[in-house]
This record gives structure tokens, sequence and C-alpha cells, in this order.
């Protein structure tokens, strides 16, 4: 993707496995290309998405995370969507006070028929992403994998 | 009879009927009150009600599950009894809630700011208009709304909500600058990757005691914190800022929808980060999507654990 030339950044989609992860799957199917920054973790259901899981994932650098679920009303479990949107729009209103732009987490619903609409949302993300740049957080943290003494902290092992 | 008298006939009335009854006594020193376990009269003659008893005694409620216990509360605690009640983490008929108007409590770092070490404080007189303290140089008189708590500025409930027995007359919600508000409105104001920064100098100086968590009226996982676990280990033992961050974070959700903005977290850090401001946020947050304040009302239903199939405030997202 000519978006994506020579720089490619680190995003996590957390797919619920009924709807999202089958629409990924459909879009791969057919073929759609789609840029390829984004990691993608399966979950039963968005309501298994603990939004620390978002949280943990952009201190540890992510660049964006992307969370996608069954449209409301189609959850395989009735209702985890729907308890889902109100953690995550929270979340989502609350993360810019740590200094998380609002672009780098964004959530939404894909079924699985629709790969075309996969497609369009994970290029959407990726060029939102892509205009923000790398996150902030492994300068500001340290990047993950360094010992505790390079991220600032002191020298006692543990 | 005035209105704490007749608080502490109350009391000694209820005892014989309850296992204790908590409240706050003088501490260590001047400046400083301590939780009181009131079994005998005796005790309740060492009952205090200040400006210094600034402690949130709900914290103590959910351990003391089974037990039958009266607490003495402030208008901001009791939220945390109502919250605790609509959680059922406490039991309403094997509790008695006593209130008293309140005026407000000091916040102690503001009264550190003027005299420098509490510790040179030897002596203390509090009325309405000031807090004069004895210093080695002589009194120092501290105009009360230059070291009230911030919440008492502000504050809605001065009175308990549905306390079993009240002495004194209710006082009329304060009106004041949102001084919270200020806060956020300057952290607001700061670019992405200087505000990140910011939290991270702050994360700097924590210790990780998690007094924080210990004070919190609605932390109750106590023993099973995940801050702890190993399995799913969520936090290293690193005392990195980004474990620290991350650990604020932590309380912050849990607390989502369910902190009553008593400040306790932030009043017993030892080295003051302003880790209130994070609470603040999410409070505001749940208020605009959900038109919803913990503590008032103990048979709502959390507003997270629970939806509309429309939301009213929340737009589905276009793409
Ligand atoms: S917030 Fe209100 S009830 Fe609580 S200590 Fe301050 S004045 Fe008293
Ligand atoms: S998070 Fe802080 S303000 Fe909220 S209930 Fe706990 S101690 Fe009180
Ligand atoms: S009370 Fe302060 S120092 Fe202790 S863990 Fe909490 S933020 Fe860190």
């Amino acid at each position: 993707m000519p978006i994506l030339a020579g720089k490619e950044l680190r995003i996590v989609g957390f797919l619920c496995n009924w709807c999202s992860y089958g629409g990924a799957d459909t879009a791969g199917v057919g073929r759609f290309t789609q840029p390829t920054d984004l990691r993608i973790i399966r979950v039963p259901c968005s309501g298994r998405i603990d939004p620390l899981f978002i949280v943990k994932t952009l201190l540890s650098g992510a660049d964006g995370v992307l969370v996608s679920g069954c449209h409301p009303r189609d959850c395989h479990y009735t209702s985890g969507n729907l308890l889902a949107r109100r953690r995550l729009e929270a979340l989502k209103r609350f993360l810019p006070i740590i200094g998380v732009e609002p672009g780098r987490f964004e959530y939404t619903w894909v079924s699985a028929s629709e790969g075309q609409r996969w497609q369009q949302v994970v290029q959407r993300f990726t060029e939102q992403v892509h205009a923000l740049g790398p996150s902030p957080a492994n300068a500001i943290f340290g990047a993950c994998g360094e010992t505790a003494q390079d991220k600032g902290g002191s020298s006692v092992a543990i | 009879m005035s209105p704490f008298d007749a608080l502490k006939e109350k009391i000694k009335q209820a005892l014989p009927d309850l296992d204790y009854v908590i409240g706050w006594q003088q501490g260590f020193d001047s400046l400083h009150a301590t939780p009181l376990f009131m079994r005998t009269p005796e005790d309740v003659d060492r009952l205090i009600w200040n400006p210094l008893c600034v402690h949130n005694l709900s914290t103590y409620l959910p351990s003391l599950k089974g037990k039958k216990v009266g607490i003495v509360l402030k208008g901001c605690d009791s939220r945390g009894v109502i919250e605790l009640l609509q959680e059922n983490l406490v039991e309403r008929e094997n509790l008695v809630l006593f209130g008293m108007p309140c005026s407000g409590v000091v916040d102690l770092t503001k009264i550190r700011r003027k005299v420098g070490d509490l510790e040179r404080v030897s002596g203390v007189t509090i009325d309405d208009a000031a807090l004069v303290a004895t210093t080695p140089e002589g009194e120092v008189s501290m105009p009360r709304d230059e070291i009230a708590a911030d919440k008492c500025l502000v504050c809605q409930f001065h009175n308990a909500i549905e306390p079993d027995h009240f002495e004194g007359d209710p006082l009329p919600p304060s009106t004041g600058a949102d001084l919270g508000g200020d806060e956020l409105a300057m952290l607001e104001a700061m670019a992405p990757a200087e505000l990140m920064t910011y939290w991270a100098k702050q994360m700097e100086r924590c210790i990780r005691c998690y007094a924080c968590r210990n004070a919190c009226p609605m932390c109750v996982c106590r023993d099973h914190c995940i801050a702890q676990s190993r399995d799913p280990h969520w936090l290293t033992q690193e005392d990195t800022p980004r474990e620290k961050l991350m650990f604020q974070l932590i309380h912050t959700m849990h607390l989502a929808g369910r902190c009553i903005q008593c400040g306790e977290c932030q009043r017993a850090c030892p080295v003051d980060i302003p880790i209130l401001a994070l609470r603040r946020k999410m409070d505001r947050v749940i208020r605009e999507l959900f038109d919803y304040q913990a503590g008032l009302d103990a048979k709502a239903t959390p507003p997270l654990s629970t939806f509309q199939v429309e939301e009213a405030n929340i737009k589905e997202r276009r793409w």
C-alpha cells in the first residue's frame, strides 16, 4: 500500500470471534488488499475486551488500537457488544487526559459478511494513525524490552 | 445541648446493640485526627468532629460485613456507604449511620505549603474563619478557604445522605469555582506528548505503596488486586513510570461509574501525586455519557453494568 511504503506502524486490533474476525477473514478470502500494520488478537466477544487491554497496549507503545465487534443487536451472546460499547466509549473520552490522541483508539462494528467494509475500516484507521505518526509512549516511557534502568527505574534487581 | 453533644448521646444510646461505632479521635499530634473504634461510653467521650477529621471511614465497612457497626459520616463519606450498599458489599440492617452538617475539612498538603514541615506545628485552634497553628516562629493564621480540601469548596453534599441519626441544621450546597475543573483545563490545554510526559514525570515519585488504593472506599478487592496478581500478570514489580501509571489507570477504570470523588486516593498519597485529576476526568465522562453520579442512590444500577440498545449520548462511529 502506498501510504505504508517503508514506514509501517504498530496497530493492534482486538476482534470478536463471531463477526469481525470473520469479516477480516472474508476480506482475506476476497483478496481485498489491506495495509499490513494491523496485528489481530482474537477474543471471544467484544464484551471480553477489558478496557485495560487497550490502555496497556497503548502504554506499551502501540501506535493505535482498533476494537471491532458484532453490530449492536447481532451479538452471539446477545448483549456483550452493548456492554462493551459503554466501556469503550468511556475509555475513548478518557484517554486524552493521559496524552493519548483521540485518533489512536477507535472501536467499530463489522459483521462476518462485511469483507469490503473491513477493508475500508483498516484502510481508514491505518491512515488516521499514520497522520498522527508514531506514538510518543516509547520515547517517554522507554521501549518495551529495555531494562528497568533504561526506563527510568532504579537499579534494584527484581 | 450542642449538636455534637446530642450526637455523642445518640451514639451512647446505640452502642449496646452494636459491635462498635467508628468515628475520629485526636491523633498523634495537634494536626492529625485518627480513626476511633468506640465500644464503651468512655470511648465516645474521645470522639471529635472538626476539620481535621479527613478520613473517609466508609473504607472500613466492606471488611466488617456481618458485624453490626455504627459509623459517623461527613456528607461526602456517606456517598461511599450508599455506593457500597448499591453493590451489596454492606448490609443496611447491620449499619447505623450518624451524621452532622460538615463545613469542610483541611488539606494538610496546603497547610504544609504554608508552614513548611508539619512537625513544626505544636498546637492548633480552629474556628469558622481560620486555622491558627503555633510554630516556633509564632502563630500562623490560615483562612479556612485557603487550606480547605478542594472538594469542600464545591461540596454538594454537606449532610450525610439517608442517615439514621442527624444532629444540627443541614447546610446548603457550596457554590464556588470548580477547582477540579481548573486542574483539568490546565491538563487539557497541553499537547498530547507533553501531557504524557507530565504524567510520566509525576509517576517518577510514586513509591508503589498503594496507599491510594487502600484509602479508597470503593477499592474492595484488597488482597486480590490485579496489581499484585501473577496470573494474569498485569504489572511487573519494576518501579518504572509506565508500570506506576498503569496502576493509576487500573484504579481509575475499576472506579469508572463507582468513584464517589471523595479524594481519599490523593489525600493518602505520601508524595502528593495529583492522581485525583484522573478520577475527576472519568467522573466527568460518566456524567456526560450517562447523566450519573455514584453514591447517591442505593437502588440504582452502575452505568457500566447495564446498557441501552439505543444509547442517548453515544453516536455510532461513522466507520
Ligand atoms: S466535601 Fe463536603 S461533606 Fe465532605 S468534607 Fe468537604 S464539606 Fe464536608
Ligand atoms: S478513586 Fe479516589 S476519589 Fe474515587 S472513591 Fe476512590 S478514593 Fe475516593
Ligand atoms: S499513594 Fe502515591 S506513592 Fe503510593 S502508590 Fe499511590 S500514587 Fe504511588
